[in-house]
Formats: structure tokens, sequence, C-alpha cells
């Protein structure tokens, strides 16, 4: 049994959380990636949701960011104001991993809107939690599937600050936090790299010249499959003195376990419907 | 001091024509409601606001009740968008709404700030974020002691603020528990609160809570009002579970406004606050 694209995305980011990483974890593939994590070599991993859970266990994973499932499975349950000032501001998040709906190759995120702001062709949800994860947690991770439309050379509003523009740095707007770090697609793993193949933890790591760059394609994925799904042009690892390697395939084990958590979702949800249909 | 009223009672006396009103709850505990009443009353000119407008505020705005929204994020929770806020902010129908966006941690403070009695919030926020360009409410101040920039945004005082929660007791004080979200911060921050309640009891102090629960004092609200299911379909942690498929369906109720208007009359403006008991009876045996 091989994975789909969308299972290799979850497979790939869970293998970057650590036992010791306090995650705050926005909704959708980062929270099947983090539980994926907790449910195989990270049982320990500390997972927060904005909605004020902290070290939630959940059995299923939630739809929204506050599904009851969240809270009854944490160790504690702390409000909103407290969750942003002393947990995010307060700097005790690892990491905070984000989806996008557009972004760029320097990590800068748009869930704001598409075209102008005041004049939209299409307003989309907006930053929610997003502004402050993404300056304040230490490190970010964002995970969404490739497509021409989403992988944009320019996004049309900067939601959450990634490296800011080519020659910016985080520093320009006062932020000291690494910022974006990995990027997890249905395609290929992609680390924050400067022209010098320098990551962010790295001595001399310079911003200004850093992109995502292709460091691992996953099983059987090409190198003109993934260049078609981008609108900027693409960086691979060579270009800056790195190789470029082949995901490792999804295990047995971590396969079984995914399709073991989404079958458990999708069965919570048909039996609260079913439910409801037998009542009315 | 609190008082028990009817729904019908407890918004007719405290909602008014161009107020501003926090109907909050954050996925947890949304007070429809006391949104629907708000409707059926016909309420206008309103300025809303909330941490996560969801299939309620898309709701009053379809209808037209609502000049201004503040909020920081505008999406259906795990479905999508606000078909009908969008259509609002897209194409000005049924009216044109003017809104002031920030981040959930501008809210959460500027929450906190109007019940602390502050003018503004001050916290580490928007840097680097292009909201900070296009809000004017969003400023800057210099900390006096580090001299570090620091976000500043107005705090948020709500005219009335409504909340949904589990229990009152006959005096009229309030017990919230589970994902509490915002909803001490916004009674406190209001000049008025109204409070949705599954039940009364006759005295928090004989449920054993722990010392720390969230209680609001009788003191702190000026009306309860009992209505099973209120919160209906969002959800009510010890009673009943989310109703997600309501909140997938409502993708598609929203995408017209032909069938969005047929939905709200048939569930909304033909119907009572009764309504809500049998609505959630299917998804109380998974509470």
């Amino acid at each position: 049994m091989s994975a789909t694209p969308t299972e290799m995305m979850a497979v790939a980011a869970s293998r970057l959380l650590a036992n010791d990483d306090v995650c705050f974890v926005g909704i959708g593939a980062p929270s099947a990636a983090c539980n994926l994590a907790r449910l195989t070599h990270a049982p320990d991993i500390t997972l927060i949701y904005e909605s004020g859970t902290i070290a939630t266990r959940p059995d299923v994973l939630p739809l929204s960011i506050g599904d009851g499932e969240l809270s009854d499975t944490a160790l504690t349950t702390v409000s909103v104001p407290e969750m942003f000032r002393y947990w995010l501001q307060g700097g005790r998040v690892s990491i905070g991993f984000l989806g996008a709906a557009q972004l760029d190759a320097r990590g800068n995120i748009n869930t704001t809107v598409i075209g102008d702001y005041h004049k939209p062709k299409v307003r989309l949800p907006g930053g929610g939690g997003a502004p402050e994860i993404a300056t304040q947690a230490r490190e970010i991770f964002i995970t969404a599937r490739q497509a021409r439309r989403a992988f944009v050379e320019q996004i049309d509003f900067v939601t959450s600050l990634g490296h800011g523009a080519p020659g910016e740095t985080r520093a320009t707007y006062n932020v000291d936090t690494a910022g974006p770090t990995r990027l997890i697609t249905d395609l290929a793993l992609w680390t924050m790299l400067d022209t010098e193949g320098r990551a962010a933890a790295d001595a001399g790591f310079d911003a200004r010249s850093a992109a995502f760059t292709v460091v691992s394609l996953h099983p059987g994925v090409t190198r003109d499959a993934l260049v078609e799904t981008v609108g900027w042009p693409v960086r691979f690892a060579e270009e800056v003195g790195r190789k470029v390697e082949e995901t490792p395939e999804a295990s047995a084990e971590e396969l079984a376990v995914l399709r073991d958590l989404q079958a458990r979702t999708k069965a919570a949800h048909l039996r609260a419907n079913r439910v409801k249909d037998a009542a009315e | 001091m609190a008082q028990h009223l009817t729904l019908e009672a407890a918004i007719a006396a405290h909602v008014r024509d161009g107020q501003t009103l926090a109907i909050e709850g954050f996925t947890h505990l949304i007070p429809f409601a006391a949104g629907h009443e708000i409707i059926r009353q016909g309420r206008r000119d309103l300025t809303l606001v909330r941490m996560t407008p969801d299939l309620l505020y898309d709701q009053m705005v379809g209808m037209g009740l609502v000049s201004k929204m503040i909020f920081s994020y505008v999406g259906n929770p795990g479905a999508g968008l606000l078909r009908r806020t969008r259509d609002a902010i897209e194409n000005g129908w049924p009216q044109p709404i003017a809104y002031e966006e920030h981040s959930h941690a501008a809210m959460a403070n500027a929450y906190e700030a109007g019940a602390a009695g502050l003018p503004c919030a001050i916290f580490r926020g928007y840097r680097g974020a292009e909201l900070a360009r296009v809000n004017p409410n969003i400023r800057t101040i210099t900390c006096p002691f580090t001299h570090e920039e620091l976000a500043a945004i107005p705090s948020v005082r709500p005219d009335v603020t409504i909340i949904h929660a589990q229990k009152a007791d006959r005096q009229g004080n309030v017990l919230v528990e589970g994902i509490i979200g915002i909803q001490k911060e916004a009674v406190l921050a209001a000049k008025t609160a109204i409070v949705t309640v599954e039940e009364v009891v006759d005295d928090l102090r004989a449920l054993g809570l722990s010392p720390n629960a969230c209680v609001l004092p009788h003191w702190t609200i000026a009306a309860i009002v009992t209505v099973p299911g209120g919160a209906h379909p969002s959800y009510t942690s010890g009673y009943y579970v989310r109703d997600n498929a309501e909140y997938i369906a409502w993708d598609d109720i929203s995408a017209d406004r032909d069938r969005f208007h047929e939905w709200m009359e048939e569930n909304v403006l033909a119907a009572t606050a009764d309504v809500f008991a049998d609505r959630v009876s299917a998804l109380r045996s998974a509470a």
C-alpha cells in the first residue's frame, strides 16, 4: 500500500516534529500532521490550539479549532486572551504550524484577500491567530498542497510575515524569531536556505537571499511535475550546494495510524449525522 | 442585578437599533437563539463585534441588520468561507457593510482592555503584517521604559454583550465551562450583558465547583434567559455536541440569495426560541 500525495504530506510533516516540541496547531492539514506525530514517534508532544486547549490528545481530528474533543482531552483549557498573551506572546511555543491559501518563496502568507483589500475579488477568512503565531512562535512550519494559484511569486496581501521581500529580513520588522524554516507539501519537502545553502539554524544564515528550496522529492515526483505547480522560479538544493534527496516512503505503521485516525474522524462525523437523521 | 426573562423580553428590553453588539463564542457556546431573536425583532444599523463571526453573523448580515463588523476571522470553521458576508463585502448585497479587521491576538487584547476599563490594548503584534497598513485603528506606542515599539488598538466596549453558558442559578450567577474563549472578558467589557443558559439550578455554590471555575456574578449581568439548545448548531460542553453537518450544509444554503431567504423564513422568522431544544435532542447522547 502506498501513500496518496495528501497522506505523504501529513507523513513527511509529522516526521519533522519532536517529542519535546510545543506546537501551536492550525486546523486542517497541520492538525493531521501533528496528531500523526503524537500517535507515532512523538507521544508526549504538546499540541496547543488557539481556542485555549493545552496538551490536547484528540481521538478524532477536529473539524473546527474549538471542537469539544479538544478540551475534553486537554491537560488544561485556558481563555483565549491567556492563550495569546502568556503562551504565545510569552514565548512558550517552539513551533507554529500554519496552512496557507497563498504563499511566496520566502514564506510570507496570504489568507486575507485575493485582489485589492478594499475592493476584493475574493474575500478570504482572514488571519485569525496567524499574524502573531508567525512572529512569536520560535519557528514556523507551513504545509499546503502545491498549485500555481497558491504558490505565487507575489502574494496579494501579507497576512503573516515570513522573511519579507527579497533583500529584507525579519529584523527589518523588529522580529527576532526564526520564522518559516520548513514547507511540507504533497510533492516535496522544502527548507528555507540562503544562496550558500545555510538554514536558519546555521551560523551566517543570510535571510536576505533566503528562499524555500526543494531538499527532498516525495517518491515518484519528478522535477518537471513539481515546477508545473509553482509560480516562482524553483530553487533546487544543488543550486546552493546541497543535495536533493528522495523522501523515504511512508512506513506501514505511519500509514496505518494515519488512515485509522482519518477513519475514526469520518466515522465520528457520520455517526453524529446518522443520529440526527434518525431523529428527524 | 440579573433578571430572569424570556428571550423575547430580554432582547426587547436591551437591544436597540444602532448599537454595538458582541455576540461571542469561540466555536463553543455561540448564542444562536439570541441572535435569531434579534433578527425576528428586526433591529437595524448594528455594529457587530466578534473574533470569529460564523454562521450567526452571516445570517444577520444577509438579513440586512448590520452596518459594520469588527472581526479577526470571517470564515465558516472547518467548512470554508462565509458567503453572505462575502456578498455584502464584495457586492454590497443586501447592503454594503463597513468592516474593521484585526488578528485574534489583537481582539483578545482589546476585549481584555475593555474589561479592565482601559482605553486601548497594548501588545507585541502586527509586525510585518499588512493589516496595519489598511486598518487605521492599528497604531503603535513606545514603551517608556524599554523604548520597544508595541501595537496599540482601541479597547472593545460593546453596548451589549450576549453569551451562552451552561448554567445559571436563581440569583443569576453564571457558570461557563470548557472552551471559555473570550466570554468573561466580553461580558465585563460591556455596558449591558445578556446570558442565555442551558438550565437554571438552585444555587451554584451547591454544585461542588472548583474554586477556580469561571463564574460571572449576578450583578455583572442584566438578563438571564433559559434556552435549552440555544447554542445550536454550535455546542454546549456537557450538554450536546457540535452539529458539524449543519455547518457544512450552510455552505450550500448560503451560496444562493433566494435559498438563503427561504431557509431564514422557515428556520428563523417563522420559528421561536422553543425549537432549539428539539434541534439538539439527538446530539445530546454523544456529549
